[in-house]
């Protein structure tokens, strides 16, 4: 045998062993092989492996082990020592590779490890998120039915209409087999079965209130479990075959306004609640979850504020309708008492004239009779006559004038009068009956009192009168007096008048009247009745005076229109009495001394006036009458056009003529009429004629709508040359007439 | 100096007033004859509205507004010319019709009438002088 430089294998070759060997070095060679390019794949595959360097070792690892377990194929036959020496360098290397690996998977083991405890922390923690948010999104999704049905609740303010959407909304939203409402009743001792989500028109089941579970319910703000065989939710037949569902109820407080406070919510145990009970689908194994009781309580609570509300707006829409009928009652009320006082002035206003008519015939003709040759008794009975007919006139004027007084429609005619002599006129008049009755009459004008004042001299005397006449009426002996001065503020020391006080002016006076009587004097307990309408005072001597107990009535009112106050004052029973009285007067001018109308004055000045070419236009029917007028101002030198109808007139009249005289009984369209016309016809004053009536009648109605319809002036027929001087002077000198009749 | 003897009766009987001074006043060198034309125009007025009211008397039942109306006018012209006892008769009648009184209607009304003639003469005879 040659040498060769070969070496022996270790073990004598035995073939079947060495077959299996053979075949296992090989595989594990192509798996040591294959698993680094496994490897390699999968990681550049991968983008997140921390350990590359690892991998490197431990691919180096491998392929070298593959390597050394490929060499090792080779040693099974004879084989050379190159193979050898590589045989031996692959393992030295492998060994070395492999050691490293083994010293570096001693750190990185455990980093891989602890790799794997995160991962399973975090997949914790992930599940853990995960149940949160579920638990989140149920919340939240309760919160958005809440609000849905709040939304739903709220928008409508009647109550029906709220208890039933917040059923079907809960009935929805919780999907429940039944949900009730039951109100408490009026009596507030039991429970109503008030609405229903299933069934349509619950039969009224009532249940007392003091039932445990229910007080146990009522004392909680919580939606209560309650069992599903208790009286208020026993209120279907069992659908199902086994369990019912739970039942839970909650309780809505039924707020009353009175104790409806904006700032605190008010926990009385006297408050009044209704129940509400939420019954689960029965045969279901649901259970009532923490969200859907939170749901159910906060619904009941916005159903409580949005019934509170409904209430409110009921109470004020009851408030509402009762002001309404109020007002159509009290309108009704206003237009009955309108109609009774419009009724009322029509029949005064009938009387005044059918009534004073005839009484004037009689007092009229009675004093006729009085003249002619009468026998004594005939004589005695028409004096009694006129006597009866004289007070029943002064009756009715009284009772005519106190209606109008208490109207407020009696007016004040005032006019510059001789203040003195209206006093001396009183006294004159009371002299005669006060001599019969033996008394002594006295009177005193203060010398500072002005002689002309301004005022209703009418009135005036007749107040005065009316004083008087009851001082000498309840006297039957003594004396009278009767004093007048000009009031100053320290002259009213009485405190029967505090609230009268005397303005100081320039144009006005107070005139100050005291009568004094030494007669049967008054009660004081009755001076203020005795200004009271129609009562009398029953004592002794009183009863046949007569008189209707309206005078001192009349006089207040008179006195209080003349801006004044009267009282009386007396110490007692025949201790006399006083009656003073205050009024406030104008003061006349300097200049005007006499009683005479201005036309007089004017007349003086403007006699020489003339007219020559004034164009006149004269309206009147009757021809006699506009003959005369006609002829009166061709005297006077005016150019007169005549008319006999209003039509006429309005067709002639122009911008020339500068006077209108008008009838006022024109028939067909009335004067005031064709004034307003003219009015209408010459907008700018100075292209208007002057309008003048002529009037046969001088009452104040005729004056009053002449100048409301626009006339300048009216005048009193038949006229005379002086008169229709004076008013053609005045009207051209101021465009109106100050005074003509 | 008879015609102011016949004039001055006729104011002293009370037939006439102030208002036929005034008409006597108006009377210048213009018109002479004013109160002349003046009273014609009235005589012919007055036959028509004492004719008016003679039918209106007739009738039954009595419209005493119309009455009322045409008195107004026959008033107004006695008035105007200053016929006093005429113008007093008138107010009478008109009074009478107020009171809606037939029978004193009637009665008036004669007297309107007896009053109205004794006037017309006596001016007749006034202005004959």
């Amino acid at each position: 045998m040659e040498s060769c430089n070969c070496i022996e294998p270790q073990w004598p070759a035995d073939e079947l062993l060495m077959k299996y060997q053979y075949i296992s070095d090989f595989f594990i060679a192509v798996a040591y092989f294959s698993i680094p390019l496994e490897l390699i794949y999968f990681v550049k595959k991968s983008s997140v492996f921390p350990y590359r360097w690892v991998l490197v070792q431990f691919g180096a690892f491998i392929v070298l082990c593959g390597a050394t377990h490929f060499i090792n194929l080779w040693t099974f036959y004879m084989h050379t020592r190159t193979v050898a020496v590589v045989m031996t360098l692959a393992k030295v290397l492998t060994a070395v590779v492999s050691c490293a690996t083994a010293l570096m998977l001693v750190h990185i083991i455990p980093d891989l490890l602890s790799v794997k405890t995160r991962e399973l922390f975090l997949k914790n923690k992930a599940a853990e998120l995960d149940r949160e948010m579920g638990l989140i999104r149920t919340q939240e999704e309760t919160g958005r039915h809440v609000r849905m049905l709040t939304h739903e609740i709220r928008s409508t303010l009647d109550r029906h209409t709220i208890l039933k959407t917040t059923l079907i909304e809960l009935g929805r939203t919780l999907a429940l087999e039944e949900c009730a409402l039951w109100m408490p009743t009026r009596t507030g001792l039991e429970l109503q079965l008030a609405y229903t989500l299933r069934q349509q028109n619950p039969v009224g089941y009532t249940v007392p209130i003091q039932l445990p579970v229910i007080n146990q319910v009522f004392r909680s703000n919580h939606a209560v479990k309650i069992s599903p065989n208790c009286p208020v939710a026993r209120i279907r037949p069992l659908a199902g075959k086994y369990m019912p569902g739970d039942v839970v109820a909650v309780r809505v407080p039924l707020l009353h306004l009175s104790n409806f406070q904006i700032n605190d919510w008010p926990e009385l145990s006297t408050k009044r609640y209704a129940l509400m009970v939420l019954m689960l689908p029965s045969d279901s194994a649901r259970q009532w979850h923490v969200h859907e009781l939170e749901l159910v309580e906060v619904v009941a609570d916005q159903v409580a504020v949005a019934l509170s509300h409904a209430a409110i707006l009921e109470e004020s829409m009851r408030a509402r309708d009762l002001l309404m009928d109020q007002n159509v009652a009290l309108d009704l009320a206003r237009r009955e008492a309108e109609t009774a006082i419009r009724a009322r002035n029509d029949f005064l206003a009938v009387m005044n004239h059918e009534m004073r008519t005839p009484m004037h015939a009689i007092v009229a003709l009675s004093s006729l009779l009085l003249e002619t040759e009468l026998t004594p008794e005939q004589r005695l009975m028409v004096e009694t006559i006129l006597k009866s007919s004289n007070l029943l006139a002064t009756l009715i004027n009284d009772v005519l004038d106190l209606s109008r007084l208490e109207d407020g429609s009696l007016q004040l005619e005032l006019g510059t009068f001789n203040l003195h002599a209206v006093f001396k006129e009183v006294f004159n008049l009371i002299k005669p009956i006060a001599s019969v009755k033996k008394l002594l009459v006295t009177l005193n004008i203060a010398p500072d009192l002005p002689e002309y004042a301004v005022g209703d001299e009418k009135r005036l005397m007749q107040t005065l009168l009316n004083v008087v006449g009851n001082a000498v009426k309840f006297s039957k002996e003594g004396s009278i007096s009767i004093t007048a001065f000009l009031a100053k503020s320290e002259s009213l020391r009485d405190s029967r008048a505090p609230d009268f006080f005397l303005v100081p002016s320039d144009n006005h006076f107070y005139l100050h009247v005291q009568v004094k009587d030494s007669g049967l004097g008054v009660n004081p307990q009755d001076i203020p009745k005795l200004f009271t309408k129609f009562a009398q005072t029953q004592s002794l001597g009183t009863r046949n005076s007569g008189g209707s107990g309206l005078g001192l009535a009349i006089c207040k009112r008179f006195v209080n229109l003349m801006g004044g106050h009267i009282w009386i004052e007396s110490e007692g029973l025949g201790k006399g009495c006083t009656a003073i009285f205050i009024v406030k007067l104008g003061m006349t001018g300097h200049s005007i001394k006499s009683n005479l109308p201005l036309v007089s004055k004017m007349s003086a000045n403007h006699v020489h006036a003339n007219f020559t070419g004034l164009k006149v236009l004269v309206m009147e029917d009757n021809g006699v009458s506009r003959m005369v007028t006609k002829g009166l101002l061709m005297h006077l030198g005016c150019d007169v056009t005549t008319v006999s109808s209003s039509d006429e007139c309005l067709r002639v009249v122009s911008q020339d003529h500068k006077v209108v005289f008008m009838d006022v009984c024109m028939p067909g369209i009335s004067c005031y009429e064709v004034a307003v016309r003219i009015h209408e016809k010459f907008t700018r004053r100075h292209e208007r004629p002057l309008i003048v009536a002529l009037t046969s009648t001088t009452d104040k109605i005729t004056k009053d709508n002449c100048m409301r319809a626009g006339m300048d002036g009216v005048v009193l027929k038949p006229v005379s040359l002086d008169k229709m001087r004076c008013v053609l002077s005045d009207l051209l000198e101021h465009g109106v007439l100050l005074e003509a009749i | 100096r008879q015609v102011s003897l016949i004039r001055q009766s006729l104011f002293d009987q009370g037939f006439l007033d102030e208002q036929f001074i005034q008409l006597e006043e108006l009377g210048d060198d213009a018109n002479p004859n004013f109160v002349e034309e003046v009273v014609s125009l009235y005589y012919r007025d007055s036959v028509r509205l004492i004719h008016n009211l003679e039918q209106a008397l007739e009738k039954s039942p009595l419209d005493y507004n119309k009455l009322d109306e045409y008195m107004h006018q026959f008033k107004g012209s006695s008035s105007s010319i200053g016929a006093k006892k005429v113008k007093a008769e008138c107010t009478q009648f008109k009074e009478f019709c107020m009171a809606e009184y037939r029978e004193g209607c009637m009665r008036t009304f004669q007297q309107v009438k007896r009053e109205y003639t004794t006037l017309k003469k006596k001016l007749e005879a006034y202005f004959q002088v």
